[in-house]
């Protein structure tokens, strides 16, 4: 390597209570090149990310910068030392300017020691240059979509003079542009000299951008090499100990009768003019950019938002679903794409989150049966594999995968007709995404109409029946059979080269 | 398992604490921990556990209702003004008459939070001072004494079954009635869902603004049962009755372990913070330690309780290992 290394962890280890997160793991970043950070969920990969920053502290090993030892016991240290992260899930200030959000904790300072507020605007503005930004640093955040709040967290992490840039799961918020754009702006901060860690579970993003792979398993260093020696089966293999095929499970089509129909559901701001019919035993497939407005509608066909007009049937028969209650008693239930916020509720235990929309199935005269409870838990629970010491243990110390089974189970025991799944797999490793595929075939199968949200295409192209794409808040195309190809998708959601 | 279980809980520690005080106490004035003078400390202690579970179901649920000490000075004025108007009135009748005045003024609380959506504690804080008004536009600013009321409505506290006071019995009820619906009941349950996370419970098809509503209404319920049980067993109705004690039973609550952010707590829990409370109050005087001190040791019970619980709440690390997943 040419390159000089920046940045080195060796045989760093993070002990939690009665947990070993990372052992003993190495990892070397490089100068001018970018480095994919590679593992199921669960590796160890932002306990990683919180060691380098210094929101966590290590509790083994050594972390060397140009070769010399450093200890990072506070985020401010980190920063100091020129280590920037772009997180997962940005963390910003709704109420502050752009600018404000860029420079908060080192704003420029004038003579008396105050905010430099013309400074702060000044370079705001050159560094949401640099990145393609066009927008006004003075704009307050809450003012911007979720794309450009993001681009405000990338500014954040350039506007320290950094030689390390930490980027996890950068591309999972963005749309295809975006994403374009963020490609670019990383060979940029390579042509400057930068180390650059990147994590993502898009094996094609890292073939895309990666120059050096580190693979973690289980809390442990498996490897680490080039790019250009590596095949995706290689790495698969690496990640998961055992050579996986990311192939879809085989099915049937079935032809059942019409279980849903919506029809002119209009929203003021969200979605217009949507209709559809959905199927017994069909996976319909949503697929459009972030912000297209798919989740929207699908919140408000769950009853959580009120469409201005529209109708839906069910089974036929009309039905008005204007809450959440109201929909899952019509049969159809939603599995929310932010688990931890909108799934569960952590400090009950397994059985209780699985039986909360049951309750009146499970109690009796208007009193709980708590064996009643534990057996329909256990029932579906067994049935989606979840693996816990007991059903009384609270549903937040479970992994991510486990609790997504929590909030499906809990679903299952209504005796649903149509399950809403958002980005089932967004953020789940290879094999768990492989798992939920091959229940998702199960419960069509069985004659349940499965609605898949799903911004990947390969999940697109290898599990639905039918696909709707929708593109600003509209149905822009309905495609099944020959018609779906990843660039047909491409095409109508983004409304390139629409010919009549 | 479930004595390991048991004893690593929160209310186990609580108990623990309790039993410690108890002993430090009796090294000083051994009779005060004799069964007898613990009867009556509970008894003394039984309107702070009755506004205190009211108060947890609350909390549970997110909110907090500083109206309720408010809620008990009206209706146990109410309660008073009735008696003195018409003595014929049964005190079963007053009792009931009670509850619901104050399951009405918690209505007022919840409707406020669920259908305007006003943060729970501007609302609680509007209605506190609204209450304390009314009962002076009640009242005209007078006290209703001891001798205008009438013997059976006084007498229904100080009554005893089984060698112990009607008060104590009341409580006791109120406990196991709140544990019931807390353990047993749907209603219960989302109680502990709204609190844990209220968009969760959205998702789930619970009306979260419903069911913080039926917590305030239980809240007030309970809040007008003492307002009675207060005024009858202290003989006297004035609008300053019970003035701050919201505060006592915010504490007991916390001392308790009921988290402020919600979603978690028991009754057995509540029910030993406002023991805690009880035992301190009463122990001190007897101890013969000034009751300025009595203040701070209260102050100093909440910091360290509230510690304590931040420590016990804070999540464990999550379980990555595959090797480790049974040690939690």
């Amino acid at each position: 390597m040419s390159d000089p290394e920046i940045l080195a962890l060796e045989g760093v280890s993070k002990l939690f209570p009665g947990v070993r997160a990372l052992s003993d793991v190495t990892l070397r970043l490089f100068a001018g090149q970018v480095t994919a950070l590679i593992g199921e969920n669960g590796a160890g990969k932002s306990t990683l990310v919180k060691i380098l920053t210094g929101i966590y502290q290590p509790d083994g090993g050594r972390i060397l910068l140009d070769g010399a030892e450093v200890h990072f016991p506070t985020a401010q240290h980190a920063a100091a030392a020129g280590i920037t992260a772009i997180h997962q899930e940005t963390v910003l200030f709704d109420d502050l300017s752009v600018a404000e959000n860029i420079f908060l904790g080192h704003a420029p300072r004038t003579r008396f020691g105050l905010i430099d507020t013309a400074a702060m605007m000044e370079r705001s503005g050159a560094i949401l240059r640099d990145i393609g930004a066009t927008f006004d640093p003075g704009l307050k955040l809450h003012d911007l979509g979720i794309a450009k709040k993001h681009l405000v967290a990338i500014a954040r992490a350039l506007s320290v003079d950094a030689r390390v840039v930490v980027m996890d799961e950068p591309t999972a918020a963005l749309s295809h542009k975006e994403i374009t754009e963020l490609y670019d702006l990383v060979d940029q901060l390579k042509a400057q000299g930068k180390a650059i860690l990147f994590i993502s579970h898009k094996f094609d993003e890292i073939f895309r951008i990666a120059d050096r792979y580190t693979v973690f398993r289980d809390g442990q260093f498996v490897g680490e090499g080039a790019m250009d020696d590596v095949d995706q089966g290689a790495l698969v293999q690496m990640m998961v100990g055992r050579p996986v095929d990311q192939i879809f499970p085989k099915r049937e089509r079935l032809a059942g009768t019409e279980v849903l129909r919506v029809a002119g559901y209009d929203h003021p701001t969200e979605f217009a003019d949507i209709n559809f019919a959905l199927h017994r035993g069909e996976i319909l497939g949503f697929y459009g950019l972030v912000g297209a407005g798919r989740s929207e509608f699908m919140q408000a066909l769950f009853g959580i938002t009120k469409p201005s007009k529209g109708a839906v049937r069910i089974d036929g028969k009309v039905r008005v679903l204007r809450s959440p209650a109201e929909a899952v008693a019509a049969g159809i239930v939603y599995v929310p794409e932010d688990r931890g916020a909108q799934g569960t509720i952590r400090a009950l235990p397994i059985f209780q989150n699985v039986t909360l929309p049951s309750l009146h199935v499970t109690s009796h005269n208007g009193f709980l049966r708590l064996a009643e409870e534990f057996r329909l838990a256990r029932q579906y629970t067994e049935r989606l594999d979840l693996r816990a010491a007991s059903l009384d243990q609270a549903v937040g110390n479970l992994s991510g995968g486990n609790q997504q089974k929590v909030v499906i189970a809990k679903w299952l025991a209504t005796r649903p007709k149509v399950i809403i799944l958002d980005e089932p797999t967004k953020g789940i490793d290879i094999g768990s995404k492989a798992a939920v595929h091959e229940f998702m075939a199960e419960l069509a199968a069985e004659g349940l109409a499965v609605i898949m949200v799903s911004s990947e295409i390969p999940e697109i192209l290898g599990m639905s029946d039918r696909v709707i794409v929708m593109r600003e808040g509209r149905i822009v195309a309905e495609l099944d059979g020959d018609g779906l190809t990843p660039e047909t998708l491409v095409r109508h959601a983004a409304g390139i080269g629409e010919d009549p | 398992m479930i004595v390991t279980r048991f004893l690593a809980s929160r209310e186990a520690i609580l108990l623990g604490a309790l039993v410690a005080l108890l002993a430090l106490i009796a090294i000083r004035f051994p009779a005060f921990v004799a069964p007898a003078n613990l009867l009556r400390v509970f008894n003394d202690t039984s309107l702070l556990i009755i506004l205190t579970l009211g108060q947890m179901v609350v909390i549970l649920t997110r909110c907090i209702d500083l109206s309720v000490a408010a809620n008990l000075a009206l209706t146990g004025m109410a309660c008073a003004l009735l008696n003195v108007a018409m003595p014929g009135v049964p005190v079963v009748v007053i009792v009931a008459f009670a509850v619901a005045l104050g399951a009405f003024l918690g209505a007022i609380n919840g409707v406020l939070v669920w259908k305007l959506d006003i943060p729970p504690i501007v609302v609680t804080l509007g209605t506190m001072t609204i209450y304390r008004g009314t009962i002076f536009l009640m009242s005209g600013g007078t006290w209703v004494n001891s001798h205008e009321m009438t013997v059976a409505f006084r007498a229904l506290p100080r009554a005893t079954f089984l060698g112990v006071s009607m008060l104590t019995w009341i409580a006791v009820v109120v406990i196991a009635l709140v544990a019931l619906v807390l353990t047993r009941t749907p209603l219960g349950r989302a109680f502990y869902a709204v609190g844990g996370n209220p968009n969760a419970a959205v998702y789930t098809g619970i009306d979260v603004g419903r069911t913080q509503f039926w917590a305030f209404t239980l809240a007030g319920a309970l809040a007008g049962l003492a307002g009675y049980l207060w005024i009858a067993r202290y003989a006297v109705a004035y609008v300053d009755i019970a003035s701050g004690f919201e505060l006592d039973v915010v504490a007991a609550c916390v001392i308790g372990g009921i988290a402020i952010s919600g979603g978690i707590g028991s009754v057995g829990g509540a029910v030993l913070g406002a023991l805690f409370l009880g035992v301190i109050k009463n122990a001190l005087p007897v101890v013969d330690i000034s009751p300025f001190w009595q203040l701070a040791i209260s102050g100093a019970a909440i910091v360290i309780a509230v510690a304590l619980n931040t420590r016990a709440n804070r999540t464990r690390g999550r379980v990555i290992l595959k090797s480790a997943e049974h040690v939690t």
